[in-house]
């Protein structure tokens, strides 16, 4: 089992989000976190990232404890990449992709040849290796995060968390960058776990799709048996109607109107 | 590509800090001429050369001028390291030295020395022999960092926007505390005051030099060693942890060891505005963001800045010496706008 979540309850002070969440993900599976705001799905990445101590319960990547892990022990397993980063620095996308080295190097000695050739891979696998002397302030969103999900392969992680990697993108780059997360998924075997806010991008990526509501599992399961309008309706409280998506045959959530 | 550049930088201000001590040691109302300095400072090391220089030359150099230039030197390393540092860790280029409110810590410590121990004399060896101007403005430095730091740390993590209200909100009571002195003190101790807090490297020699010099060393070494993490930290804080890096520990090590930069430099100079705000900005525009570049970089670049600063100070008008705090503010002020103007523009 690549990450298992047992009984976590955590919040921020004496607001608790998630309440008692159970979670397996196993090796190679892209799994979809959906469900409305506030239903816990920033704060299970923040608990997985350690940036959130959790109230109760156990995270485990690869069957240890991720609170007996150093920082740099965890970022060689996991790499998280999140909703937008806001650089304001003019870094090149070459040296960003090499910060995610960090976990390997120590403090003083430079690069090595397999630092570099890591760098070049990721570079190569998310097709940024022509934006690598670019100054990632001048590139467009969806290259961004094609550069921050190559900073992520850089750290060789088994397990790669995004959170709303599409929140800030028009179309043509949501898609961009799903596709890119599922070649890496089916091509590489890397386990995926992606919060995302809109239905059809989850149905259509993921191969499993975890429906939270206030901070525990509504469902989970193939999108088909969970992205229905039943299940819909009870979490977001709005009237849809799912059909098929026309290509891919994946669930495909129409909104109706109230009036 | 970068690192070449970055190298070529360093070996670059190496070589004009080198340069601009000579001359600037030379610089004054008695002039000593770079060779004559070059040869001053040998004989002083003990190679022996036949004096051509008068001995007056000698002295004013080596108990003089030296301290002096190497203070300024010092502190410009000092500001700019920590200001460099600054910006990384609150990811804003316009933090400074000062933004934990150590300026005006140190100036309460340096205000209450002035008004009510000056004419003291204690007869106590150690650190009070710097005298109780230094020793409380460092004292007071480090009690406003102290203050707005625990103010900022909540539950064993420090809030970074929480440390800037922090800072500014003990920076101004600590000022009004100041006006509050000034206030009530005689109108001597009132000049001393206001002079000492405008910043000026008049009072320095050799012992506080070689006070100021093991803060120097380690916090430059500490910053520098901490580069690769900083570099994480611009990625914010919650990538930079996801990254490997134990931020909560960064942060203390940083905001401690700029800290500490900081409050030496006011201790011995009083606060130079301006030096830490803008070397660390025109470092990175020349070298890029990359901390293990731009952290030694600043050092040498400040340096030569603040050298250039001083001797504009104790040269421009004569025997009459303006504040090395106000001339770069002068100088400082004009350029920081025309930077902050050049940001602004659209590509």
């Amino acid at each position: 089992m690549c990450l298992t979540i047992e009984a976590l309850t955590c919040g921020y002070g004496s607001r608790t989000v998630l309440k008692g969440l159970d979670l397996q993900v196993s090796q190679g599976e892209f799994l979809a976190v959906v469900g409305p705001n506030g239903s816990g799905k920033s704060t299970l990445v923040r608990a997985i990232s350690r940036g959130l101590k959790p109230a109760a319960g156990r995270i485990l990547l690869q069957g240890r404890e991720i609170n007996r892990l150093t920082a740099r022990e965890l970022a060689r397993q996991m790499a998280v990449v999140a909703q937008d980063t806001a650089i304001g620095f003019d870094f090149t996308v070459e040296e960003i992709v090499t910060l995610g080295r960090l976990p390997y190097r120590s403090r003083l000695w430079g690069e090595t040849e397999q630092d570099r050739a890591a760098v070049r891979r990721a570079l190569l696998a998310t097709g940024t290796e022509p934006l690598a002397d670019r100054l990632v302030t001048q590139l467009s969103g969806g290259e961004r995060q094609r550069a921050m999900i190559a900073r992520a392969l850089a750290q060789e992680p088994s397990l790669l968390i995004l959170d709303e990697p599409t929140a800030h993108l028009d179309i043509s780059h949501q898609v961009e960058v799903l596709d890119l997360c599922r070649r890496l998924n089916q091509e590489r075997g890397l386990t995926v776990l992606a919060v995302l806010h809109d239905l059809n991008l989850a149905a259509q990526y993921a191969s499993r799709v975890l429906l939270l509501r206030d901070g525990a599992t509504y469902a989970t399961g193939v999108p088909a048996t969970v992205l229905t309008e039943a299940n819909i309706e009870a979490v977001y409280g709005s009237r849809v109607q799912v059909v098929q998506h026309p290509v891919e045959g994946t669930p495909h959530v129409i909104l109706l109107s109230r009036g | 590509m970068r690192g070449i550049r970055g190298r070529r930088l360093l070996i670059t201000a190496t070589v004009a800090l080198l340069l601009v001590l000579v001359l600037a040691a030379g610089i004054g109302s008695v002039r000593i001429a770079p060779g004559e300095v070059l040869s001053i400072l040998l004989e002083r090391a003990g190679v022996a050369l036949e004096p051509t220089w008068p001995e007056t030359a000698s002295i004013i150099l080596w108990d003089i001028r030296l301290p002096r230039v190497l203070m300024a030197m010092l502190v410009g390393m000092a500001l700019s390291v920590a200001g460099g540092a600054y910006q990384g860790l609150f990811q804003n280029p316009l933090a400074d030295p000062y933004v934990l409110g150590v300026s005006s810590g140190a100036a309460l410590g340096g205000a209450l020395a002035i008004a009510f121990l000056e004419r003291i004399r204690l007869p106590l060896g150690g650190l009070w022999q710097l005298g109780p101007v230094p020793l409380l403005a460092f004292l007071g430095a480090l009690g406003a960092v102290t203050l707005v730091y625990s103010l900022a740390s909540v539950g064993g993590r420090i809030r970074l926007t929480g440390l800037l209200l922090a800072g500014v909100a003990v920076g101004s009571l600590a000022l009004s505390l100041v006006s509050l002195i000034l206030y009530f003190t005689d109108s001597q101790a009132r000049d001393a005051i206001v002079f000492w807090m405008m910043g000026g490297l008049g009072g320095a020699n050799w012992w506080k030099v070689g006070w100021m010099l093991p803060y120097l060393a380690v916090g430059l070494a500490v910053l520098i060693a901490h580069g690769r993490e900083l570099n994480a930290f611009l990625l914010g804080e919650e990538t930079a942890r996801t990254m490997g890096v134990d931020v909560e520990v960064l942060k203390r090590v940083v905001l401690i060891a700029g800290a500490l930069l900081t409050a030496a430099s006011v201790a011995f100079a009083g606060a130079i505005g301006f030096v830490g705000l803008i070397v660390p900005h025109l470092v990175r525009l020349l070298v890029g963001p990359d901390h293990r570049y731009l952290l030694p970089a600043s050092a040498l670049v400040g340096a030569v800045v603040l050298v250039l600063a001083d001797t504009l100070a104790r040269s421009l008008l004569g025997a009459t010496e303006i504040p090395v705090g106000l001339v770069m503010a002068l100088l400082g002020g004009p350029f920081f706008l025309w930077m902050l103007r050049r940001n602004l523009k659209p590509e």
